[in-house]
């Protein structure tokens, strides 16, 4: 079967289905008038409000807080799973990643849940450091996964090559896994600190007063009212991911 | 990670305290309150939206991963970029752009008002409906990539033989392709499934108060009425659900390599 135009047609009619919300929104945004589908003249005012709006800054801080910090902590303790799981029979292998893989699979809500309940069980006060935590949870898998795939396709020959060489097994690891592992690490720790960065759900349940981290704030700006500022704020986010999306593309074509 | 989720096990089986607190002792009060009518609307709300949702994407998913797949190779890259920008954008940010369209003093009244499709402006922000679109909006990349993977591996001589032997355009898709890519439509449906029923921020912002979902209800039951016990047991049922699909799916071959495509 040969491409057809319906296909064609399908396609695009899909392309204007993921695109046109975002951008009737990011056009919203200059819109002056405070009615939602009324087009009133262009204003850069929202955006003035936004850069006025001093509980949205500190927002954005924790949001980077967070994201930095529970990335640096699943980048070590993800790269660590990865070569640990080398190591049991292949067996036990496959459940020790089935089970470490579960904050994947499982529901966001339930993740949530469980971490929260953890949190108060051992009764450790909600706060920026247990939704830090809460992001390295999920986060792990997702280093642990891609820096596996990539160790599974090293040969291992060349560890042993240095060990003949005299290497120590620190050595071998700092000067020959490392750096061919980097990419992988990049790649994942771009990916864990995106998905940081947009959690609502896991940061809803694990945070306390005074964790109201970006998506937090924009979800309540949502829920509490109409103020165009919101529409504002989106564009801002969709631009921005837009621009990590294409750093990330960029850096990965590069090593090639 | 493991112990959390023990831990909702565990507490599954206590009962709620008489200000809201934990009393542990085992009863299975919790998982008889389940069936409770009122509880089981909202799971088969749940199930029949993450279904439709699934349906829906694998309907219109299905085309254009098929139309990527045969595209020639420099332009596939630029299609499967399109369709994963979107899924980078925050979550939130997603579902609000469509609430701005669908409210009943929206763009989308606005427009078919003036128009003249519809006399009166009709509500559709708020009911299932709102949130079919939300999630289908928010889920069609997890299924577009496993089906694009399928169908690029698809021998295309196999195709041109079934040509060939004078199938026509129905019965080639039908006996040949489909099959063939049964894979990915699996893995796909399953991505979309998963996290369709189980999804909180769609029905929350696009559902509004009427149209509740399991993770709503789990919320609800947690952050609201504060009954963890009785939480705890909807959120085990909901994992255990998933858990067995995936491991059904396992069995089967590959979630693996499916997870890894879908982050």
């Amino acid at each position: 079967m040969k491409p057809r135009g319906w296909l064609l047609g399908i396609s695009l009619g899909n392309l204007v289905f993921l695109y046109g919300p975002i951008a009737i929104l990011v056009a919203f945004s200059f819109n002056a008038s405070r009615l939602s589908a009324t087009w009133g003249g262009a204003t850069l005012q929202w955006y003035r409000e936004l850069l006025s709006d001093q509980a949205l800054l500190v927002a954005v801080q924790n949001s980077l807080l967070v994201a930095t910090v529970s990335t640096a902590m699943a980048a070590i303790l993800g790269v660590a799973a990865a070569i640990g799981l080398e190591s049991p029979p292949p067996r036990a292998q496959r459940i020790i990643e089935g089970a470490m893989l579960m904050p994947l699979i499982v529901p966001e809500v339930m993740l949530g849940v469980a971490l929260m309940l953890f949190f108060v069980t051992i009764k450790w006060p909600l706060s920026l450091v247990t939704v830090t935590i809460g992001h390295a949870a999920f986060n792990v898998p997702v280093v642990m996964v891609i820096v596996r795939a990539r160790l599974r396709k090293l040969d291992p020959h060349l560890l042993e090559a240095a060990s003949d060489l005299g290497a120590t097994p620190w050595q071998a690891f700092r000067r020959v896994t490392l750096p061919l592992l980097a990419p992988a690490i990049v790649g994942s720790v771009l990916l864990a600190f995106t998905i940081s960065l947009d959690d609502f759900i896991v940061t809803f349940f694990t945070g306390g007063p005074g964790s109201t981290t970006l998506p937090l704030k924009v979800y309540s700006m949502i829920k509490s009212g109409v103020s165009p500022e919101i529409n504002a704020l989106s564009a801002v986010l969709v631009v921005v991911s837009m621009a990590l999306v294409a750093v990330a593309a960029m850096l990965q074509r590069q090593p090639k | 990670m493991l112990l959390p989720l023990l831990l909702v096990l565990a507490m599954s089986f206590a009962s709620r305290g008489l200000y809201g607190g934990v009393q542990w002792a085992f009863s299975l009060t919790n998982y008889t309150m389940l069936f409770d009518s009122l509880y089981l609307w909202i799971y088969g709300r749940s199930l029949l939206l993450a279904v439709a949702t699934t349906a829906m994407c694998l309907l219109i998913g299905y085309p254009l991963a098929y139309f990527i797949a045969r595209a020639p190779t420099r332009w596939q890259g630029v299609w499967l970029l399109l369709v994963i920008i979107p899924f980078w954008t925050n979550f939130l940010v997603r579902t609000y752009a469509w609430m701005f369209l669908l409210r009943t003093e929206g763009l989308l009244n606005t427009m078919l008002l003036n128009v003249g499709v519809i006399r009166t402006p009709v509500d559709i922000l708020y009911t299932d409906w709102a949130v079919l679109i939300g999630l289908v909006y928010g889920y069609l990349p997890f299924m577009v990539l496993p089906l694009y993977a399928a169908i690029e591996r698809l021998n295309r001589s196999v195709v041109e033989a079934a040509w060939d032997l004078y199938a026509n355009g129905w019965s080639v898709f039908w006996r040949v392709v489909f099959p063939l890519t049964k894979p990915g439509v699996i893995a796909g449906c399953l991505l979309v499934f998963i996290p369709s029923v189980g999804a909180y921020i769609t029905p929350d912002l696009l559902g509004g108060a009427k149209t509740m979902m399991v993770g709503n209800l789990i919320q609800h039951e947690y952050l609201v009425i504060r009954d963890w016990p009785f939480g705890s047991a909807i959120s085990f049922v909901l994992m255990a659900l998933v858990v067995l699909g995936v491991l059904a799916y396992i069995k089967r071959g590959g979630i693996f390599e499916d997870v890894k495509e879908r982050r």
